[in-house]
């Protein structure tokens, strides 16, 4: 078991850098995921953190040691991959055998852990097939299979469910997270996946073009989400962003309806998450409806605000029906409303 | 496509057969020939059924001296060094081309692309252009007559190492992320992985680069003097080289006859790996 320290590290390719100066702490037996969209760098940042990429700058720690030069395999880390990564020409067995019989750990203890890490992860009647005969799911545990039986101080996953289908996906996301509680080990979990994000980890790192957004519960980044990137990407469907002014009392919203909130004076952005509207008929928020999506639990509100261009979205619970060119009121309670600043995009307290 | 049209049937039936016919005709012609005696071989017109001398003839020929009147070694020891020049040839060939595409697609140090295009840049030079310098080099090494001189200076392979790359290239990264974290050095994963994952290619190579080195004429024709070291392609060309007599045709065709054995059985033998090796597209 181990802590992980990141201390100002920046990866740079040639002159480009794509991480700048990340700082974190997690803690033993912690769970954290890193999440953002494609390309923020947080596959770049695992990679580092497993070894497979060098580090420009800066400091990995693992159990308070600098492991910035170690080889992947001196690490003490276990990885799964997102196409899991088994070797096709060998069995399960021989799969999460193999790192063990490189670190020459004999025959029998190395057949007792195989088939302890196959009865945890139910996959002892497939021990002797060979990958390409089972199914993702399947796959999927031996990759897993193969990461604990190596019993190391750190697991690492990068995207590991996204090649599932969407039923299995969300079974195997609860597996792991039941999994990593059992055995206690401090795990890093790369997705870009929000809801799986949010699910899995005791803490979440956002990453948003190589810099670190917000790194906290998941509860503090959906309550108290510290940027405009953060707002829109945690929560579905994404927070409505809407341009206002605010005098330190009220907030005037570009179509000239008013509401109260305390915030500095002059232009602010609000944000307010969809399903954070409630319907009224004098509510300030006047949104007109250009698009329904009937979910069944609840009815999304596509549309603008009225007399602007402002895209908005409502959620409402159950069924609605409206029709399209309606104009919809709504009201919001005074906490679930967001500031931010229109030039920084920074949260204003 | 699926139609059921007789007469289209019956044409490609047609030109299939005449193919066959075109194909085995001469072969069948050889083994005739390799079954009748000397004196049935010299009038004409010559049989096309087979005679009574088979197995006089096939004892005469591999374990004689071949051709009556001359004192070249006996077939099974041309057919010996033909099978070992291939051998070497071949498995020579691969665990070059296997190493040499190991460092370019695996490992990064300088001038890793010069060196990958000098490679295939030999691909401009077969032996017949460089056979001049090369048989100085082989002949100051003192390799002249043994089974050195006759491989090593084939095997050298721009082909067999590009197609290697290929197919290390299709292997995933994350096989080779996935062996550092198991711990698997270098050497380690190009055994347990890399030579596993590129056995049907190994295998469809092998069967080419076997037929390339049991075919060799010139170059064995050219380094090897004594007689104990000639190949059975080139020996079944010097057969019918005898001064003041007709060729002796029946030796002559069963030596050919058992010069065709060896690389129909290796075709034979890896037919299934060899398809894999050149279809398989999934890693």
């Amino acid at each position: 078991m181990a802590s992980i320290t990141l201390k100002d590290l920046v990866k740079a390719y040639g002159d480009t850098e794509v991480l700048h100066h990340i700082d974190g702490q997690i803690a033993d037996g912690e769970f954290v995921v890193i999440v953002g969209p494609s390309g923020c760098g947080k596959s770049t940042l695992l990679r580092m953190i497993a070894g497979l990429e060098t580090v420009t700058g800066g400091d990995i720690q693992i159990a308070d040691q600098v492991v910035n030069d170690l080889e992947p395999a001196d690490r003490d880390i276990a990885m799964v991959f997102q196409n899991y990564a088994l070797y096709p020409h060998m069995t399960v067995r021989e799969n999460m055998a193999y790192g063990l019989k490189i670190r020459r750990i004999s025959k029998a203890e190395i057949n007792r852990r195989v088939e302890e890490a196959a009865d945890i992860l139910e996959i002892r009647p497939y021990l002797e097939r060979k990958p390409r005969q089972l199914s993702g799911g399947q796959r999927q545990r031996v990759a897993m299979g193969r990461a604990i039986v190596r019993d190391p101080q750190v697991f690492l996953f990068d995207e590991p469910l996204s090649n599932l289908d969407a039923k299995l996906r969300v079974q195997m996301r609860l597996e792991i997270r039941k999994l990593q509680q059992k055995l206690g080990v401090t795990s890093i979990y790369v997705t870009h996946d929000q809801v799986e994000a949010m699910t899995l980890g005791d803490r979440l790192m956002v990453l948003n073009g190589g810099y670190v957004e917000q790194f906290g519960t998941p509860i503090e980044l959906y309550d108290r989400p510290q940027s405009m990137f953060v707002g829109g990407f945690i929560g579905s469907p994404a927070m409505n962003f809407l341009p206002a002014d605010a005098d330190g009392a009220t907030i005037t919203l570009a179509n000239g309806t008013t509401l109260a909130g305390e915030v500095r004076a002059g232009a602010v952005t609000m944000g307010i998450r969809p399903e954070h509207l409630i319907r009224s008929e004098a509510g300030p928020v006047r949104l007109k409806v250009q698009m329904m999506e009937q979910l069944g639990a609840n009815t999304l509100l596509h549309g603008v605000l009225e007399g602007t261009q402002t895209e908005m979205v409502a959620s409402l619970p159950g069924h609605v029906t409206a029709e399209l060119g309606a104009v919809l009121s709504f009201e919001a309670a005074a906490e679930t409303l967001h500031f931010f600043a229109p030039d920084t995009q920074k949260r204003i307290e | 496509m699926v139609e059921n049209r007789p007469l289209l049937t019956f044409i490609s039936h047609l030109v299939l057969i005449l193919g066959v016919v075109i194909v085995a005709l001469p072969i069948w012609i050889t083994f005739v020939a390799a079954t009748h005696d000397a004196v049935r071989m010299t009038q004409a017109p010559i049989p096309l059924l087979p005679g009574a001398h088979f197995w006089q003839n096939f004892k005469d020929t591999l374990f004689g001296s071949g051709l009556s009147s001359s004192a070249g070694a006996p077939v099974w020891r041309m057919l010996l060094n033909s099978l070992v020049m291939a051998l070497l040839i071949a498995s020579g060939k691969i665990v070059i081309s296997l190493l040499s595409a190991f460092a370019i697609v695996y490992f990064k140090f300088p001038f890793r692309m010069g060196f990958f295009w000098m490679i295939f840049i030999t691909l401009m030079l077969p032996v017949e252009v460089r056979i001049l310098p090369t048989f100085e080099v082989v002949a100051n090494l003192g390799m002249l007559n043994s089974y050195w001189g006759l491989s090593v200076p084939l095997i050298a392979s721009a082909t067999a190492t590009f197609m290697f790359r290929q197919v290390f290239l299709t292997i995933p990264d994350e096989m080779l992320e996935s062996a550092r974290i198991d711990g698997a050095g270098p050497m380690r994963f190009f055994w347990d992985i890399l030579i596993p994952l590129s056995r049907t290619n190994i295998a469809a190579l092998f069967v080419i680069l076997f037929i390339f080195g049991w075919n060799q004429y010139l170059w064995p024709l050219l380094i090897t003097t004594d007689s104990d070291m000639t190949t059975i392609v080139m020996s079944i060309k010097e057969m019918l080289e005898v001064a003041e007599q007709s060729p002796q045709w029946h030796i002559v065709m069963m030596t050919a006859l058992l010069a065709m054995i060896p690389p129909v059985f290796v075709v034979i033998g890896m037919q299934k790996l060899f398809v894999q090796g050149l279809t398989e597209t999934d890693k």
